[in-house]
């Protein structure tokens, strides 16, 4: 092939078995085996279901999530972290099986700190979701679930982008990934303006996360709060949702009226 | 004893040198010269073009070539050597655009092509690649930048340079005449490339090939029409340079 022998690029499947282990990054299957009937067959019920959401606005990028990791209609962890730093401007929100996120996470933060080692600089958050799609659509087809807003500061300002472990990459506005996700997004349409002040932002994440962790069974705990910035990602909050909740149902204070209708 | 030390590359002579590529380097020095400018919003390179035969088309004898929209190169040596290494340079820009959706940097390019050559003087059976490169374009931050790279593998940053033939007395030509003050000027800067040129090259601007590349343009190939415009500018110049001289002395 013209570009084999100009590029020195060797199919996967023509490489035949080797006494190496696999180039840094990869993982050999076994021929024959089938992940997916196996885990269907014998492996435990996979960790899915949550509620992730992230958005960009004029003044960097919010990320939110709740806290339950549940296994079937088991709670194995009420207070696991969904929100993953990569570096100083990238966080990414994760959804799908909690050991496939966090495995791919630690991978694409390798790959990342070694251009940034020989380039100088580290890549775009368009990059950076690419390099993730193109690491996970190697492994289509063998059960990987990973759905994650990737979500970052780079040269051209706030960035969003989501990644699948078919190797879709979108990039977007508004995203929320998981089962709680169709609550959130009623409640993130309805409130979401580009042109919001970060306090702002906050309560839109933080409201669109209690509804969906009220509503949705496998989303729930506590409701993590992330915002990437020029300078950096800071963890903004992490509050328990049922207390988050009855906070939003509780009617405006007496001061904030008298406010009001001053303003008016 | 210099011939025992020929036939590997390989193979180091006593006193450290690689003659294979020292001997690559003498084939550089018998290409056309090539001249690059790096000013302060343009980037310039120029080539001393070999007088065509009477049949042949002189349209496709190209001896600058664009890597990508924002980074060109101009060689000095074997052309054939150059197309190989020109393919796979081409191939990289657009496979780094794929991986990491950026374009390359001029930097990334230029490492990639001095790694390719320096591959070639470590391997058996191969010889290293008979040219010298100079790659130019701009970043993505807006600083334009001009690299060297030559058969050994190695690769400098430099404001203006000149390889291949006559590459010494063209480099002293810029020395003497590069100011970061005219580079200033777009002109000025296209100029210096045709005027370093012509010290060498005969029968003049017919002679010369020449490419820049602005701020966020793509490449621009000058036509020949262009050059001899800027020939005659130059010329100008030197004739007004002259009478001043002249009505000083008298």
């Amino acid at each position: 092939m013209a570009l084999q022998d100009v590029c020195d690029w060797q199919a996967p499947d023509a490489q035949g078995p080797s006494p190496h282990l696999p180039r840094a990054g990869g993982w050999a299957v076994p021929r024959g085996c089938d992940p997916p009937a196996f885990l269907r067959a014998h492996g435990p019920p996979l960790a899915h279901g949550t509620t992730t959401l992230a958005f960009r606005f004029r003044h960097g990028v919010i990320a939110a999530a709740d806290t339950r990791s549940s296994c079937g209609s088991y709670v194995a962890c009420p207070a696991s972290r969904k929100v993953i730093p990569v570096h100083q401007h990238l966080l990414g929100t994760t959804s799908g099986t909690s050991a496939d996120c966090a495995a791919w996470y630690r991978v694409l933060g390798r790959e990342l700190r070694l251009r940034a080692l020989r380039e100088g600089r580290l890549p775009s958050v368009a990059g950076a979701a690419k390099l993730l799609s193109t690491l996970m659509a190697r492994y289509r087809g063998l059960d990987l679930c990973v759905a994650t807003a990737l979500c970052g500061w780079d040269r051209s300002g706030p960035a969003l982008f989501y990644v699948y472990s078919d190797g879709t990459r979108l990039q977007g506005d508004i995203f929320s990934v998981g089962s709680g996700s169709p609550y959130a997004y009623g409640v993130l349409d309805g409130g979401y303006r580009y042109d919001m002040t970060s306090s702002e932002a906050y309560a839109l994440a933080l409201r669109a996360v209690a509804h969906a962790t009220r509503r949705d069974a496998y989303s729930g705990g506590s409701v993590d709060l992330f915002h990437v910035r020029e300078s950096g990602w800071t963890c903004v909050s992490r509050g328990d949702a049922c207390v988050l909740y009855a906070e939003l149902q509780e009617p405006p204070k007496a001061g904030e009226e008298e406010a009001s209708e001053a303003g008016s | 004893m210099a011939s025992r030390y020929d036939r590997a590359i390989t193979v180091f002579s006593p006193d450290g040198h690689l003659f294979q590529v020292e001997y690559a380097q003498e084939a550089v020095k018998k290409g056309s010269t090539a001249v690059g400018i790096r000013g302060t919003n343009i980037v310039v390179l120029g080539v001393e073009k070999k007088s065509v035969a009477k049949l042949q088309d002189e349209r496709t004898v190209r001896k600058i070539c664009a890597l990508d929209d924002h980074v060109c190169m101009a060689f000095a040596g074997l052309t054939a050597d150059a197309r190989v290494v020109i393919n796979r340079a081409r191939v990289e820009c657009q496979s780094h655009k794929l991986t990491v959706e950026d374009p390359v940097t001029v930097e990334y390019i230029t490492r990639f092509i001095a790694t390719l050559k320096q591959k070639y003087t470590q391997s058996n059976g191969r010889r290293p690649f008979g040219i010298s490169a100079l790659i130019v374009g701009f970043d993505d931050d807006g600083i334009p930048r001009l690299y060297q790279t030559d058969p050994s593998g190695t690769y400098h940053a430099w404001k203006a340079n000149a390889i291949g033939r006559s590459a010494k007395t063209v480099r002293e030509f810029l020395e003497k005449n590069y100011t970061e003050d005219a580079m200033a000027n777009d002109n000025e800067a296209i100029k210096l490339a045709i005027k370093a040129l012509l010290e060498v090259v005969q029968s003049g601007g017919k002679n010369i090939e020449l490419a820049i590349i602005r701020r966020n343009q793509p490449l621009k190939m000058f036509s020949a029409k262009e050059i001899e415009l800027k020939v005659t500018e130059i010329e100008k110049e030197k004739e007004e340079a002259e009478k001043k001289k002249s009505k000083k002395n008298v």
